[in-house]
């Protein structure tokens, strides 16, 4: 069962190279943690794939337990966990989030 | 879904000794806090494993009863 979430939220992330687990939808975001990280992506004009756990009450734990993270939202680039809201905020602020994206092959916008 | 500050802080500086903690209730409501925290022991860890050290010390209540934590982390300077 948790295998099995495990394998969803891999090959998630390895298919899609910036992936945001959030409440809510890109477009409808539930939670403002969710659209606060919605709202960086689109500023950097950065692509990604929304993965909506209310949907879906294993995938909401199974996220947490991947990671070792207990919040949602949740950031993967490139497979990689970058973090949750805080940590995406400070690191847009910072510009080290389009540096990260950068270099791994992303086009990013600087944060203005 | 409320906990109380001093609790929070208390949990923390259980879970990582040297840790300096300031904390601000964000909305007066026992339920929304932001805090920050400095530790030597942050020194060469990512953001990430800073952030679960913080967690971890709050034993799974982030998530749960402790609904929004606005979490900032730095190693002292000097």
């Amino acid at each position: 069962m948790e295998n099995a979430v495990f394998e969803r939220i891999r090959s998630d992330i390895s298919d899609n190279d910036v992936v945001l687990y959030m409440k809510g939808s890109p477009v409808f975001p539930q939670c403002g943690f969710s659209a606060a990280v919605v709202q960086v992506l689109t500023h950097l004009g950065v692509p990604f794939k929304g993965v909506d756990v209310l949907t879906d009450p294993s995938l909401r734990q199974g996220v947490k337990d991947f990671s070792s993270w207990p919040t949602i939202p949740q950031l993967y680039v490139k497979g990689e966990f970058v973090g949750g809201c805080d940590i995406v905020r400070e690191m847009y602020q910072t510009g080290e989030l389009t540096e990260l994206l950068n270099s791994r092959g992303i086009d990013a916008r600087p944060a203005a | 879904m409320a906990m109380d500050p001093t609790e929070i802080v208390r949990l923390i500086k259980d879970g990582i000794p040297d840790a300096q903690v300031q904390i601000e209730d964000l909305r007066g409501d026992g339920d929304h806090y932001a805090a920050y925290v400095e530790s030597s022991s942050f020194a060469g860890k990512t953001r990430v494993q800073q952030h679960q050290m913080v967690y971890r010390a709050l034993q799974g209540r982030m998530g749960g009863e402790l609904h929004a934590l606005a979490l900032q982390t730095g190693v002292p300077r000097g």
